[in-house]
């Protein structure tokens, strides 16, 4: 058959776009709805008409982004039984439940109350209102974490037995799933990184109006946050990154060895973290690295004398247990993702702390010589950058745990649905990717034009003197 | 933590069946709605109004598929895996039907030009009238029965699925859908659009009652089993009931009574296939029954605890939602909004 028309290859180029496009927008309808909460509880709170606007220029934001976020979900949800319909087959028994779990218990919730809030503004008691977007915050979390506890099983199974019989995996123990370690580590991990990116929106955006000199009575305080926001959350993200080192060595330590593509095993000083290597092409031999020394030992162990199995020993262990394969994943892919996810990560968190040094008591940035342009450019520049070291992170999550799919139990190849044709994957893949580039052109205008716009003046009613938000209408 | 003594993939059997049901029901008037932009929507305030009478609700309404198709994975992941990799271009269809009607909604109101909202209109019309046939066609085709393989893998071609009794499966739910949709709008607005409205639902009514009788007596004769011919007579007599009730302006009780005969129809459809749940066509031995596409019953216990304490809550807050969004959409609402927006950008200057 033509080789351009495995069906293998094209699904698992079509999940991975799929996902990552649906996890553009995830992060930002998580960090953004606890955001607009906030601002709102602000407002409610002290009936201050920025706090309004805020809510309002955020609020708009975050509605044209959580409707990508909508569509591109209902893909992932139907792809599983789509594209892979025997991994379905082999895991659905376990796997499903987290799934509809956050269909019952997170996705009702979100749809209802977010339908409530855009539209509730002059329907429900200020107070109820405020409630409602605080419930949409919390349903996005809640889905996160059954989304991530599903995933989790894929990279450590837990909770389960195999049915011979039947010749599947059957949930045994819904806790033990529900609180896998790997899950429990994740989680933190990617709902703070989720924050970073949000962080990065507000700051790009109220970077954009500081440097043109507008708006600055609302765009101050908004950076102010962005900026506190992005250090917290960069702060926790990388406690958190260290956890799910821990538990990720332990789970998979293949995982680990390709992320910094150590060959034999070392130990101490000699399991040094490279930051930067150049290879030959092939990875196995190394022309120039700059390395820091016990880095990688701590990093997987916590510890300066620890031992990081190297990837021959495990491909010959891997052999032993499993037969004879190949069960490295693409060296180069999960290296170089893994620096680019810390790299970016930590810069980011350098720069903003930097922001707010500059930024306190209402200054105007200025450092040194450089022009106050540059400073907001480099601003204005943090949201694509945190929301590149979010996918790359997953993309290291999901190729470094190839080639399994359910980590010890399931090939990827093994998951793949048997009866859908190449060519039908192919029809597919061009359509969503002709859809989903169109709609990502047209997102990002929306998205630009909005902040362009900047947060529009509300009305006062004459009487109290409070700022009254208009009646919503499509 | 046991349900003993139940029979627990029957009950799951049932669930599904009420998780789609609650989807017909609901998306159905959306996907009404939204088709009947072409000829109730004059001009933009129009269009307006009828977007706006499902504005609050379409998401939590087509959350229920999402949660249907969760509820199949968890429950029954061979019917699961069966169904959604042999009716794989059928999905991709109604998938980009509902990216494209989804994003229109929020995005159709971002800009003031005529162009770009006609365009979003055009997307809302086509990405209601798709679904709305095609979930026929795919549920015509499960009670018919596909041809399947030893291991349960759909074994024939997309153009297999569009057999003469699919696609008037699929004309059934475009008619009743389109007609419940018309009758949400008398519902839902005041008026000259809502006199309008009900002129249509009398018109399209006609029509549904034709295609409805048609296909549930061919589903009857050829697969008519237990509970199936009471089901079915109540959803052809709620369906005549709704149409004269809308003839004399009743359209709440008009409105009532499309939901019953929509969620009596889905459900005859549920108990034409009982106990079966993907019947094979070629070979019998390779269907899918309820036992033999089941998930053990640890699960399904856990799942069933999950439902039992979650479904009246959430049924409980989505009647609260529509509840809060009662009233009636009228061009005074849309004008009134636009004359709000306008001041405030006035005082913005
Ligand atoms: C802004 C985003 C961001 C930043 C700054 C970091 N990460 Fe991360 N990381 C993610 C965003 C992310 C992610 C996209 O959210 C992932 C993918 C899967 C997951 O759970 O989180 C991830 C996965 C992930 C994994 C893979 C887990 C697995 O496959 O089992 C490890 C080991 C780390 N991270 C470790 C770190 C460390 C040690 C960091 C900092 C020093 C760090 N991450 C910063
Ligand atoms: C949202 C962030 C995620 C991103 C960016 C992401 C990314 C990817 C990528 C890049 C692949 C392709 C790897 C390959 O070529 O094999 C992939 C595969 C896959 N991922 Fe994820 N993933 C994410 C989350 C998840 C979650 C939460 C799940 C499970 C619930 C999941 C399940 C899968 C499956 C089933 C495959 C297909 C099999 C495979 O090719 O490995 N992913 N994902
Ligand atoms: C590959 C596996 C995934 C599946 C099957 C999936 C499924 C879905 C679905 C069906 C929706 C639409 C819900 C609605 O209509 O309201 C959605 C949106 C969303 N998903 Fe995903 N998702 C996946 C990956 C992820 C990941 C990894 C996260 C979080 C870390 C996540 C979090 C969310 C959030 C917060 C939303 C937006 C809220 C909403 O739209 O209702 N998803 N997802």
């Amino acid at each position: 058959m033509n080789e351009l028309l495995d069906p293998l290859l094209l699904a698992r180029w079509q999940f991975g776009l799929t996902t990552i496009y649906h996890f553009l927008f995830v992060p930002i309808t998580i960090g953004m709805a606890t955001t607009v909460a906030i601002f709102q509880t602000a407002w409610v709170r002290t009936d201050k008409v920025v706090y309004l606007q805020l809510t309002r220029f955020f609020g708009t934001l975050f509605l044209i982004n959580f409707a990508m976020g909508v569509v591109t979900g209902i893909v992932q949800e139907f792809q599983f039984g789509m594209n892979w319909s025997e991994y379905s087959r082999f895991v659905g028994d376990v796997f499903g439940a987290p799934l509809a779990l956050e269909g019952l218990l997170a996705f009702f919730l979100e749809a209802t109350f977010i339908g409530l809030w855009i539209f509730g503004w002059d329907k429900l008691p200020r107070r109820l209102h405020l409630a409602t977007i605080w419930i949409v915050a919390a349903g996005t979390v809640l889905s996160a974490y059954f989304i991530i506890a599903a995933n989790a099983f894929m990279q450590n199974p837990v909770g389960y037995a195999i049915n011979e019989a039947k010749g599947r995996a059957e949930l045994v123990d819904i806790w033990e799933l529900l609180t896998n370690p790997v899950a429990l580590a994740a989680f933190p991990h990617t709902i703070f990184a989720c924050f970073m990116v949000t962080a990065g929106l507000i700051i790009s955006a109220a970077a954009w109006h500081l440097a043109r000199g507008q708006h600055r009575e609302s765009m101050r305080p908004a950076l102010r946050l962005g900026l506190w926001m992005m250090v917290i959350a960069a702060a926790l993200t990388t406690f958190f990154g260290d956890q799910l080192s821990l538990s990720m060595v332990a789970t998979q330590p293949m995982k680990m060895a390709a992320a910094e593509a150590t060959f034999n095993t070392v130990c101490g000083a000699d399991a040094s973290f490279s930051v930067f290597t150049l290879g030959t092409p092939d990875g196995y031999t190394e022309l120039f690295s700059i390395r820091i020394p016990y880095l990688l030992s701590l990093l997987s162990t916590h510890s300066l004398d620890g031992c990081v199995e190297g990837i021959i020993d495990l491909q010959g262990q891997y052999e032993s247990l499993y037969g004879p394969g190949d069960y490295t994943p693409i060296i180069w892919i999960t290296y170089w993702s893994f620096r680019w996810m810390i790299g970016l990560g930590l810069a980011h968190a350098a720069i903003a702390a930097v922001g707010l040094w500059l930024t306190r008591g209402g200054r105007e940035p200025r450092l040194f010589r450089i022009p106050p342009r540059l400073i907001w450019g480099v601003a204005i520049w943090s949201f694509p950058l945190s929301l590149g070291a979010m996918i790359v992170g997953w993309i290291f999550t999901e190729m470094g745990r190839q080639p399994w799919l359910v980590f010890g139990l399931l090939p990827t190849e093994s998951g793949v649905s048997p009866n859908v044709s190449g060519l039908e994957v192919l029809i597919s893949l061009v359509a969503f990717t002709l859809v989903y580039g169109t709609l990502a052109v047209v997102e990002f205008r929306l998205i630009v034009r909005a902040i362009q716009k900047g947060p529009a003046t509300p009305s006062v009613d004459e009487q109290t003197g409070r700022a009254e938000p208009a009646t919503t209408v499509y | 933590m046991d349900l003993a003594g139940f029979d627990l993939p029957t009950l799951w059997f049932w669930i599904v069946a009420a998780l789609f049901i609650g989807y017909f029901v609901l998306d159905g008037f959306d996907f009404g709605v939204g088709m009947t932009l072409q000829f109730l929507g004059r001009d933009d305030v129009d269009r307006r109004v009828l977007i706006n009478t499902i504005g609050p609700v379409w998401d939590l309404n087509e959350t229920w598929v999402i949660v249907a198709g969760a509820a199949l994975f968890a429950a029954f992941p061979e019917w699961y895996a069966t169904l959604f990799s042999g009716f794989y271009l059928a999905l991709l269809v109604i998938l980009l039907a509902l990216i494209a009607r989804g994003v229109s909604f929020e995005y159709r109101h971002q800009r003031p030009e005529a162009s770009w909202k006609a365009r979003f209109d055009l997307m809302i019309i086509i990405g209601s009238a798709v679904p709305a046939m095609l979930w026929g066609v795919a549920f015509a085709n499960i009670v018919q029965g596909v041809p399947l393989d030893a291991e349960h893998n759909y074994i024939g071609t997309f153009f297999d699925l569009l057999s003469p009794y699919a696609l008037l499966g699929g004309l059934t739910t475009l008619m009743l859908f389109f007609t419940h949709g018309a009758v949400f709008v008398t519902l839902k607005t005041a008026g000259e659009i809502r006199e309008r409205a009900q002129r249509l639902a009398a018109r399209s009514g006609a029509i549904t009652v034709v295609v409805a009788a048609a296909f549930l007596l061919w589903t009857g004769f050829a697969h008519g089993a237990g509970w199936f011919w009471p089901l079915a007579a109540v959803a052809a007599a709620s369906l005549v009931a709704a149409l004269l009730a809308n003839l004399r302006g009743a359209e709440g009780v008009s409105f009532t009574f499309m939901a019953v005969s929509i969620a009596t129809a889905v459900a005859a459809l549920f108990a034409a296939l009982f106990p079966d749940v993907m019947p094979a066509s070629n070979d019998a031995a390779n269907g899918l029954t309820i036992e033999n596409a089941a998930s053990s019953p640890y699960t399904l216990t856990v799942m069933s605890w999950t439902a039992l304490i979650f479904l009246p809550l959430i049924l409980a807050y989505q009647g609260w939602t529509y509840w809060v969004f009662r009233k009636r959409i009228t061009r005074q609402t849309i004008e009134n909004a636009e004359l709000d927006q306008s001041a405030a950008e006035e005082a913005a200057r």
